[in-house]
């Protein structure tokens, strides 16, 4: 379990979290939403150790992660736009991350289900936006940890892509696994997700179910509920 | 961090920079070996080049390396390892590589003229070591720019300017210095100044022992007094190895504040 509690983050001038208090539950998957700039990302890589809260903490599974990094053995990430290292090959990244975290891993059965057996030994600069995050859901998925973070998990996949990472988080999903999901594709979210967490200036806004939501801005649809919420609130 | 620095330094091991610096050195030292002839002038030559060439390119690459492998740090730190050791690892990495190049680069031409049976030896190992220290000190302090400026060319230029204070300004300063204040005694004044840039002390380091410190004049028997007693000698390698600790130590605490 993630507990975040009263975290502020400011880069200089810019407050961008401002007092966040949050819960994210074990064999949830949980939904951050939020417009542009709302710090969805910024608190992602809070939680991940990458950007230093100004004021608060993050407890992950009891243990504070100030100045910790061994709960991160229990993370499997994925960046939002991923950029590699553009003059190494596809295998080499992949073999270098495998010997990093010194885990086994399903590299194999990845790579056949994302077809990503012919460009293994292309550079990455070569690859297409499409198949560098292919590469980049290989390399997040391959460990089966427990916690899996998404930032974006979308962009840039064809149709029949997506359909396969559906599939494939629908699985993770029932060997029980906590999965943190951040995307403006509301279809996608409504599909997956079964805890929503809206941040609006660097606070939370909403904190609770898909039907909640629903019902608390009495709107069936879910794409509608969320743009009430940013139209009430001026955004 | 062993892992870090094995990737960092297999990945300049195969870019062609590396290899275009070590043939510098290879072909550089073999024409002055050639036309002198002479071991201990080739070294006196050698050290003039060594001297400014390798804080610049210590310099450059530290830097260069640095914004290079930004996206590639990003990664890493989504990973389980400790903040410190990716950067520590890159740092060691680039010094390293850095460092072998100028290691073959000056010794195979040196082995092959004939050095491991001549008297000049020791010089040549003070001049490599120094070489190295003087690697490792300017990669830190360029490693040190880049982490914290956000802008390529901000680091870049500030990089630059560091190195052409250390290696140009400073003497000339410190010369005014010497000239404006000539009449009062400057024994320690000198000293403590040349102890304070890692350039002059490796210069003045190398100089005493190729017993050639009748360049230095009259500040050279000072310095003789003061570094051919044990003292002296130690107190310059620790203030070299100080030069290394320091920007070391502070990229270490920069990276544990630091957000990507």
């Amino acid at each position: 379990m993630v507990v975040v509690q009263d975290l502020h983050k400011n880069f200089k001038k810019n407050l961008v979290l401002q007092g966040l208090n949050l819960n994210i539950e074990i064999g949830k998957t949980t939904a951050i939403l939020g417009p542009n700039g709302s710090g969805k990302t910024t608190l992602i890589k809070i939680i991940l150790g990458m950007v230093i809260p100004s004021k608060g903490e993050v407890k992950f599974n009891d243990i504070n992660i100030k100045n910790n990094w061994i709960y991160r053995k229990e993370i499997d990430y994925l960046p939002q736009i991923a950029d590699f290292p553009s003059n190494i090959k596809v295998i080499e990244l992949i073999n270098m991350i495998k010997d990093l975290r010194n885990k086994p891993a399903k590299d194999q059965e990845l790579i056949k289900y994302f077809n990503l057996g012919k460009y293994l030994n292309t550079n990455l600069g070569n690859l297409s936006g499409g198949y560098k995050q292919k590469v980049n859901l290989l390399l997040t998925f391959m460990f089966d940890s427990p916690f899996i973070i998404l930032d974006e998990p979308t962009s840039g996949l064809d149709p029949i892509s997506l359909i396969k990472l559906k599939d494939y988080i629908k699985k993770e999903q029932q060997k029980g696994k906590t999965i943190i999901i951040t995307s403006h594709v509301m279809n996608f979210v409504e599909e997956i997700a079964n805890h929503i967490i809206f941040i609006l200036d660097g606070k939370v806004y909403f904190d609770g179910s898909l039907k909640n939501l629903k019902t608390q801005t009495n709107n069936d649809d879910f794409e509608h509920a969320i743009a009430n919420i940013l139209r009430d609130n001026n955004v | 961090m062993f892992k870090i620095l094995k990737y960092s330094f297999y990945d300049l091991a195969r870019s062609r920079w590396s290899y275009i610096y070590f043939l510098f050195y290879l072909l550089l030292s073999f024409v002055l070996l050639f036309l002198n002839n002479d071991l201990s002038k080739a070294i006196i030559t050698l050290m003039n080049v060594v001297l400014i060439l390798v804080p610049l390119i210590g310099t450059i690459f530290g830097v260069m390396y640095y914004y290079n492998s930004q996206e590639f740090t990003t990664l890493l730190m989504a990973q389980p390892i400790k903040r410190q050791s990716i950067f520590l690892g890159q740092y060691f990495g680039v010094a390293c590589s850095l460092s072998i190049s100028l290691f073959f680069g000056l010794g195979i031409p040196f082995a092959m003229y004939g050095l491991f049976q001549s008297a000049v030896v020791l010089n040549f190992i003070i001049l490599l070591v120094t070489g190295v220290f003087l690697t490792f000190i300017f990669t830190a302090l360029a490693y040190n720019i880049a982490l914290s400026n956000l802008n390529k060319i901000k680091g870049f230029g500030y990089a630059i300017l560091l190195w052409l204070f250390l290696a140009v300004i400073y003497d000339g300063l410190f010369l005014i210095a010497l000239v404006m204040f000539q009449e009062y005694p400057l024994d320690n004044f000198s000293l403590i100044g040349m102890l304070l840039n890692p350039i002059d002390l490796a210069r003045t380091l190398i100089i005493l022992k190729l017993d050639i410190s009748a360049l230095l004049g009259y500040t050279g028997a000072v310095f003789k007094s003061f570094f051919d007693t044990n003292k002296g000698f130690i107190i310059s390698f620790l203030m070299l190895i100080i030069w290394v600790l320091l920007p070391v130590l502070r990229i270490y605490l920069v990276s544990k504040k630091k957000d990507f």
